[in-house]
């Protein structure tokens, strides 16, 4: 069970939070602009990245607020938790990125 | 000597001899001590064969000493107490303990199944991917089979009696094992002044301790044991469990600790009339982890080595030091290490004849062998025991002269008769909970085993489960790990000196993966590798013959490690003659992957006190009272519990319903509506904020409105749907379905955080605080009036689709005029703690009007006369509001969540399900719910399917059954016929109407 946490809140166990996908997709401005394709892209298509990985969690059984979670997929080894009004550092390299684990 | 003990040693061992007890195994009594295992006193008792292997039905004894044991697999308990699968090596016994062998079958002395032990042949590696197979229709019966010869234990047929409970702890570092090392880790951890949790599956601490004759600084090892515990208990700090297995390593340093608590005390702590907790489920989230599990002593694998009396060394020790039992009388010893050579110090010092050491190593063994020597022990080095004699009892050795070549064959040049042969073939560090938390593995090839690797997290391991097998190794490893540990935590750690031991060096094991026979390794007696599962060498080799070559595959075709085994006992010899057989290193074959729980765990420890009424939280109403008086059976509606009717003079559902809806359509009726969620939206920018997720037009309600809404997710699909009323200009007030409430904030949360946090808008759930009484029906004007309200409720100056606050009764309230079921209706909002006396006053009142009470089902009915829709039945994330003939709700001057998707070409396909009404052509047949709709009867399957029927109900009003369906293209092929298709039923023609049954234009709840 992951430790995260919240940036209210402080470290808080999973079970409290709830899990909104990969964050930075900004809802386009104009949506009757895009084509069905670039819709479809914003729709449904997420990065999957094995390694870091930035996502959204919710404070969902404590401050209910949504924040952003630096995760690596990998290794569920958590870089940061962001509030969404902070300037996020740049992700970890892939340099930094664990070698291939068995599973 | 006890009578019967035949095996106790008459003094000496950890038992408690002022407490005999009396337990029964297979039906049969025996006696025994306090501090005996079941295991031990079985020996003791001279109970040599306890039941019959997996596959093979082979007669088998005990093995070993603790988790690894593979044969001795018990059934404890009677009834619904039985619990299966326990290892006789791990059950404490207590007084009248009852015990079955989980494996015989009938019994254990004679069992039909041994006789496939003569067709070995066929049942080799893939027996049962190749046997079961054909024809399709007897696997019913292949399965029948292979579960009764199986033979695991019996789950209960009844409800777990025990009681279970969950604990969450932190700590700063969980020491995991308390033998020399994990004791060392903590103390060093504790005294540093760090939270310590010690956590040790045995009954005492001490690990290896309390299996041997160690010495530490000049005395008996366990009075350093016993120091040491003594400092750890009086830490404020420290907080040890012994009888607790550390089960699961999860992410981020959680780790999960079954506990078996001594009922006894725990009976005297709570008082009799609570039954005591029998397992506590630990949940540990530890800053630092060390792993000090130990290491589990391998077998040699050479003909027959599967016969009762073949044990492993170090449990030979175990059970002569700690439980006074001598498990034989005459025994060899066979070994390609030194740690053996203690056993045969051990077995001549508690009276046993050793017939020899044999040792596969030419040069034997380093100081240890000339102590043996002294003591007139016989080694045979540069030997090997190739088979053993006897069936169910070891007889004899067969000894033969060994070079050293893996594959060669061997002529048995010496016969020894023996009862007992304690083996070695070196040790596997415990490294499951290490590999469980992701750490890798290293092979050392001097040590003949793998180590703990790289960790992933937080964690370390140390003494003989991180390759340090002498005492002094493990003394100073659980320093180091414990010191470690405390510096990661900014602690200084403490000056603690190493204990000092008396050991002399060892020499160097040699690899001996399997012994050589006289025949080859296909044609000889069965060499096992893994005795839970049966596996063999041939079956490793068969596997390799047939093209499996990946360890994880041949794992599975082999069924080696599975079990409640794991891979504790067979897996490195059969990753080193799988890498024999393959001709590669074992680094290169690898491992396979160990996962939680390291030892079996019962479901009720899983469970905790999340059982029966416990299981999941029930929200009840503020009339939830009333509604129980009532004699209202309830539904569950997510966690609400909501009456579904109101039964009078023992109606059953249907006429409850069918009366309940008419009151409503001639007269008046009340329901509970206060599951509804409600959610207060405030702010500057709260008509912005709504206009982007909701579809309609929200800037054009004026306050005083209110408005049917519905909320799309970004794909377009229906998501939730309510009322909406505008409070005053800058304050909404939403409703959504029972369901969906918390799902509904947490969706406009999000939104508000994420995408548009520059909106001043403010959003509090009133689900708890308001309740919602729906009063529906040509009468419910008068009924308000009647009761007393300070607004007048006429047409003119309270219009349908408008929100009042008012005085109902002398109580605050709020009015809407909204209508679920088509009839004049108001749904009055109150705080909730005034809605039971509400309630109450309009009951009352509400005589005159024959006022009735309704439930769920009733509300469902009334709805679907109307053709409304229930978000999540009539929908189910796959239809459109434009499926839904909703076309009028969605705004064509904005932009809202979910707009774009709906000219998606799949949302625009003609043939999309689209929302219609249903009729039986036969007038009087409910559909059943759920049944599939077809364009003609009598085709061949699989038959196309047009849509499906989403809610159907008898309609007293109407007289005959109506039904909501979504069929493809639906709203285009009005008065069409179909077919619906109810599984095992004849096909219902029924033909497509509009969904609007009752009043269609809606004149009704205007008025
Ligand atoms: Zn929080």
């Amino acid at each position: 069970m992951l430790l995260i946490e919240c940036p209210w809140c402080g470290p808080r166990a999973e079970t409290e939070f709830s899990y909104g996908g990969e964050a930075g997709i900004p809802r386009p401005a104009d949506p009757d602009a895009l084509s069905d394709a670039e819709w479809a892209d914003y729709l449904f298509y997420r990065s999957n990245p094995r390694g870091a990985h930035r996502e959204l969690w919710n404070h969902a059984q404590g401050c209910r607020r949504w924040f952003v979670v630096e995760r690596d997929t990998v290794t569920n080894r958590i870089a940061g938790s962001f509030r969404l009004d902070e300037t996020v550092p740049v992700p970890a390299s892939a340099a930094e990125k664990q070698p291939e684990q068995g599973d | 000597m006890a009578a019967g003990q035949a095996n106790r040693l008459p003094r000496g061992g950890r038992i408690d001899r002022s407490r005999p007890l009396r337990f029964s195994f297979d039906g049969k009594s025996y006696a025994g001590y306090a501090g005996d295992t079941l295991a031990s006193a079985l020996l003791a008792n001279g109970v040599s064969l306890l039941g019959r292997s997996f596959k093979l039905r082979r007669p088998r004894g005990i093995v070993g000493g603790g988790a690894e044991e593979p044969n001795a697999v018990m059934q404890v308990g009677e009834g619904a107490a039985a619990r299966p699968n326990l290892l006789a090596t791990q059950v404490e016994l207590e007084p009248g303990l009852a015990a079955r062998a989980t494996r015989g079958w009938p019994s254990t002395r004679f069992d039909i199944g041994a006789a496939l032990d003569s067709f070995g042949r066929i049942l080799g590696a893939g027996f049962y991917y190749k046997t079961f197979k054909y024809p399709r229709a007897w696997w019913k019966l292949y399965e029948h089979f292979i579960r009764r010869a199986a033979g695991f234990g019996k789950a209960p047929d009844s409800p777990d009696p025990d009681r279970y409970e969950h604990r969450n702890a932190h700590c700063d570092v969980l020491v995991a094992g308390g033998g020399p090392a994990g004791l060392m880790a903590a103390l060093t951890a504790a005294r540093a002044g760090a939270r310590v949790i010690l956590a040790d599956d045995d009954v005492e601490f001490g690990g290896s301790l309390l299996a041997g004759g160690d010495a530490i600084d000049g005395a008996p090892a366990m009075d350093w044991v016993a120091g040491a515990v003594a400092e750890l208990r009086e830490m404020p700090d420290c907080r040890l469990l012994s009888r607790g297995t550390v089960f699961g390593y999860h992410d981020h340093n959680f780790l999960t600790i079954v506990q078996r608590c001594v009922q006894e005390a725990d009976a005297a702590a709570q008082g009799p009339a609570r039954r005591p907790v029998a397992e506590r489920l630990w949940r540990v989230r530890a800053k630092r982890v060390v792993l000090a599990q130990g290491a589990f002593e391998r077998p040699l694998v050479f003909c027959n080595n599967d016969r009762p009396g073949v044990m492993l060394a170090s449990a030979v020790s175990g059970y002569i030091h700690r439980h006074a039992v001598l498990p034989g009388r005459r025994a060899v010893v066979f070994t390609n290490n030194d740690s053996a050579y203690r056993t045969a110090i051990d077995l001549a010092g508690a009276g046993a004849e050793v017939a020899a050491i044999v040792d596969s190593r030419p040069g034997g063994a380093g100081a240890i062998g000339q102590r043996v020597k002294e003591l007139g022990i016989p080694v045979l080095a540069g030997h090997v025991v190739s088979d053993v004699s006897g069936r169910r009892r070891v007889r004899g050795a067969g000894i033969a002269r060994w070079t050293g070549e893996p594959w060669s064959a061997v002529e048995i040049t010496l016969r020894i008769d023996c009862d007992l042969l304690a083996v070695s073939g070196g040790f596997s560090p415990a490294v499951h909970l290490h590999s469980q938390a992701g750490g890798k593995l290293e092979w050392d090839e001097s040590q003949l085993c793998f180590l703990p690797g790289e960790a992933r997290q937080p964690h370390d391991s140390a003494g003989a489960g991180n390759g340090k097998l002498s005492l002094g190794d493990c003394l100073a490893d659980g320093l180091r790990a414990g010191k470690a540990a405390v510096e990661a935590l900014g602690l200084n750690p403490p000056e603690i000196e190493i204990p000092a031991t008396n050991e002399s060096p060892a020499a160097p094991i040699k690899a001996l993966w399997r012994v050589p026979a006289a025949k080859d390794a296909d044609r000889c007696p069965k060499q096992f590798i893994d005795f839970q599962n049966d596996t063999t060498v041939a079956d490793i080799r068969l596997a390799v013959r047939e093209g499996y070559r990946n360890v994880e595959h041949v794992k599975r075709y082999t069924a080696l490690g599975f079990g409640t085994d794991q891979g504790k006992l067979g897996n490195i010899n059969g990753m080193a003659v799988l890498a024999e057989t393959l001709g590669k290193p074992i680094p290169e074959v690898g491992t396979t992957t160990f996962r939680p729980a390291y030892t079996p765990v019962r479901f009720g420890a899983g469970a905790g006190e999340s059982v029966g009424a416990l299981y999941d939280p029930v929200r009840k109403t503020a009339l939830h009272q009333w509604h129980e008086a009532a004699g209202a059976p309830m539904e569950v509606v997510g966690q609400w519990h909501r009456p579904r009717y109101f039964p009078r003079n023992g109606e059953d559902l249907h006429a409850a319903v069918a009366r309940e809806c008419l009151a409503v359509r001639n007269s008046v009726g009340i329901m509970d509506a206060s599951t509804l969620g409600k959610i207060d939206v405030r702010g500057p920018d709260a008509v912005n904020f709504l206009e982007r997720v909701y579809t309609h037009n929200v800037d054009r309600m004026k306050p005083g409105r209110c408005a049917y809404g519905i909320l799309l997710g970004e794909d377009g699909m229906v998501m939730d749907d309510g009322v909406m009323a505008r409070l005053a200009e800058d304050r909404f007030y939403l409703t959504t379905t029972t369901g969906g409430a918390a799902q509904v904030l947490d969706w406009l949360e999000k939104w508000l955080q994420t995408e548009w946090p520059e909106l001043e808008v403010w959003l509090t759930s009133l689900t708890e605080q308001f309740s919602t009484l729906a009063v529906a029906g040509p009468n419910s004007r008068a009924l308000l009036e009647k009761l007393g309200c300070d607004i007048p409720l006429d047409r003119e100056s309270f219009p349908f689709m408008h929100v009042r606050t008012a005085n109902l009764a002398g109580m605050p309230v709020s009015l809407f005029r909204v209508s679920f079921s088509g009839e004049l209706a108001f749904e009055i909002n109150i705080a909730s703690g005034l809605a039971p006396d509400l309630w109450r006053k309009l009951m009352d009142v509400g005589r005159e009007f024959e006022l009735t009470p309704y439930g769920t089902e009733t509300m469902h009915v009334l709805r679907a006369e109307k053709g409304f829709v229930i978000v999540g039945q009539d929908t189910d994330g796959s239809v459109t509001p434009v499926d839904l003939g909703m076309n009028w709700l969605l705004s064509k001057e904005k932009d809202f969540l979910g707009k774009r998707s709906l000219a998606r070409p799949d949302c625009l396909r003609a043939d999309r399900k689209q929302l219609v009404g249903l009729l039986s052509r036969a007038g009087c047949t409910v559909i059943p719910e759920g049944a599939q709709l077809i364009e003609r009867t009598g085709q061949r399957a699989p038959v196309p399917m047009c849509g499906h029927v989403t809610s159907s109900y008898h309609s007293a009003s109407l007289g005959h059954p109506i039904a909501l369906a979504l069929v493809a293209g639906g709203r285009g092929r009005r008065g069409e016929t179909l077919f619906a298709a109810p599984p095992g039923r004849e096909p219902i023609a029924v033909e497509i109407v509009s969904p609007a049954f009752y009043d269609p234009k809606g004149g009704r709840q205007h008025v």
